[in-house]
């Protein structure tokens, strides 16, 4: 077998079906989007409308403009809170000791609990009268003890969040020590030798040096803001109202509960372009240096 | 001034220590709350009570015929298994051409393979429900293995790839000597070498595919509803089987925790040279 033919026989298995089961998908929900085609009047796909499914949601759909602007909401808020959760956790855990080795142990479980599992174990503990949390937090602030996080408006996202954070912050954490391990303890020692305070020396002398680590983990953590899905289904459903219906939600909702086939792709789409643009941003910064070998 | 700063000292300590306390009390309530949940008396779960007389009965009633979860159980081990089997071997191939071979469009397509995790599973399983409708595979093992694959496989390349570049190339060369064809050099030099990052994928992708949710709503029926869709089936008029729902959620989680243990310390390498990195 020559050289060349063995890459062949090496690559082309794994590549057709990455091909297979992403990119001729994605072509053909791309293809759909341009379609009229409710599974309600045919099996088979409808005629050709061009944009029309992109120009409604654009333009004729209130409910899409309310769905983004919850995605953003969300988004914005999930990426920050369990970013600076991550951050402050692997401050804690960065230094060595036995406390911090059995505290890292911990830290992998949330990242084996399924996120379904996680949702549906949430709505229980915010569950009035008898939901651990909620209870909790009704002792703690009076104010809260008749609250019900699933339908009193403008809970239900940090709800949404808190379990979020819960999955992936200590996944983060863990990127990020790998980052502050990274830092020459010189640096930061010179700057507390000149008399610096601890806080102005992590503000100065580490968060720059740990900012491209950091700028990656905001990155990876808003794609899979983006793509929050099971924790939605099983936790909310949604609601209250639209409050938690985030896009991949929506576009969901529309394929499978309305069997709008067109339009579900268009809005899935949407979401598509999203994070291809981030993943854009992620493989300019990324790929030059790790893959150049 | 001595005593100030060792007050000073001491105070921090204290602190690191509650906040310690703290996090790991976050991380573990809410599984200490679940597993209590399994094993309360249906009487007791609308109690917030922590002392009770522990019983078998709910794990019990997941098993009995109404809710026959041993069958969910079987699905997900063939999902999981399968994607896993499928998956590692295509991976180990392509990964080592990635790391060792020139060809043309190389650095293209390994973009794309990373490209693919950016994608949104809705805009996959649309096309793939409307394809698996025509051809009558809904609700069947193959389908829902080819579907995760598309989550898996770019992964496990990236991920092995990463570990096969670790690898001096001078071992291989001394393999190439003793005459071993492509296929003896993987089995007999690369995978004994990369082992440890070949499990790391494995179990990686494991568990990837045994939580997976979207996909399986979406292409199952009954046959083959794997745990994670089960999960949501435990409703009665009365509301939602907690504690139905607890003891299957141990059976998901806890085989998952000994295998994210087994994997402890090459957690970190395999998600910074992983996809997600």
């Amino acid at each position: 077998m020559s050289r060349r033919g063995g890459t062949v026989v090496l690559l082309a298995p794994a590549l057709l079906a990455v091909g297979a089961t992403t990119f001729y998908p994605l072509v053909f929900s791309f293809w759909t989007s341009f379609h009229d085609w409710r599974l309600i009047k045919s099996l088979r796909p409808g005629v050709f409308v061009g944009l029309e499914n992109y120009v409604t949601a654009f333009t004729d759909d209130p409910v899409f403009w309310q769905v983004m602007g919850v995605t953003a909401r969300f988004v914005f808020f999930d990426v920050t809170c369990t970013i600076l959760a991550a951050l402050g956790l692997a401050l804690l855990l960065l230094r060595a000791g036995f406390a911090r080795t059995v505290m890292r142990t911990l830290l992998i479980l949330p990242f084996a609990v399924s996120p379904a599992l996680i949702g549906i174990s949430w709505r229980f503990m915010f569950k009035p009268d008898y939901g651990a949390f909620q209870v909790a937090a009704g002792t703690i602030f009076p104010f809260m003890a008749d609250v019900d996080w699933f339908s009193s408006p403008g809970l239900a996202t940090y709800a949404l969040i808190s379990a979020d954070l819960w999955h992936w912050a200590p996944y983060f954490a863990f990127m990020l020590m790998g980052g502050l391990a990274g830092v020459p303890p010189e640096t930061q020692e010179a700057a507390r030798i000149d008399g610096a305070s601890d806080f102005r020396v992590f503000l100065h002398v580490t968060l720059p040096q740990i900012a491209p680590v950091l700028f990656v983990a905001v990155i990876l953590k808003t794609v899979f803001a983006l793509k929050v899905f099971d924790l939605i289904v099983t936790m909310t459903g949604g609601g209250p109202g639209l409050e938690t219906n985030t896009l991949a939600f929506f576009a969901y909702n529309i394929g499978f509960r309305d069997y709008d086939m067109g339009y579900a792709s268009a809005v899935a789409y949407v979401l598509t372009a999203m994070l291809f643009a981030l993943s854009f941003v992620y493989i300019r910064h990324i790929l030059p240096a790790k893959a150049s070998r | 001034m001595r005593t100030a700063a060792r007050r000073r000292k001491m105070f921090f300590k204290t602190l690191e220590w509650t906040a310690l306390g703290a996090v790991a009390f976050a991380i573990l309530f809410p599984i200490v709350w679940m597993i209590l949940t399994a094993f309360k008396p249906v009487s007791l779960i609308y109690h917030l009570t922590v002392l009770f007389p522990p019983t078998l009965d709910n794990f019990r009633e997941v098993f009995s015929p109404r809710w026959e979860i041993g069958g969910k159980v079987l699905n997900s081990l063939v999902i999981a298994t399968g994607t896993v089997i499928v998956a590692v071997p295509l991976a180990i191939c392509a990964a080592y051409a990635f790391s060792r071979r020139e060809f043309p469009f190389k650095r293209t397509m390994f973009q794309l393979i990373l490209l693919t995790q950016f994608i949104p599973g809705v805009a996959i399983v649309l096309p793939f429900y409307l394809m698996f409708r025509n051809f009558g595979m809904l609700d069947t093992y193959a389908a829902l293995i080819i579907v995760d694959l598309s989550v898996v496989l770019p992964y496990a390349v990236w991920t092995i790839k990463g570990f096969i570049d670790a690898i001096p190339e001078e071992t291989e060369e001394a393999a190439t000597i003793d005459g071993a064809g492509l296929f003896g050099l993987l089995w007999h030099v690369i995978v004994p070498m990369a082992r440890p990052g070949i499990i790391t994928a494995a179990i990686f992708c494991f568990i990837l595919t045994w939580n997976e949710f979207l996909f399986a709503l979406i292409l199952t029926r009954n046959k083959v509803v794997p745990l994670s869709v089960g999960l949501v089936s435990f409703k009665l008029e009365r509301g939602e089987l907690w504690e139905l729902i607890s003891a299957t959620g141990i059976l998901i989680t806890i085989p998952m925790f000994f295998l994210a243990m087994v994997i402890q310390r090459h957690f970190i390498k395999g998600m910074n040279v992983g996809a997600f990195r």
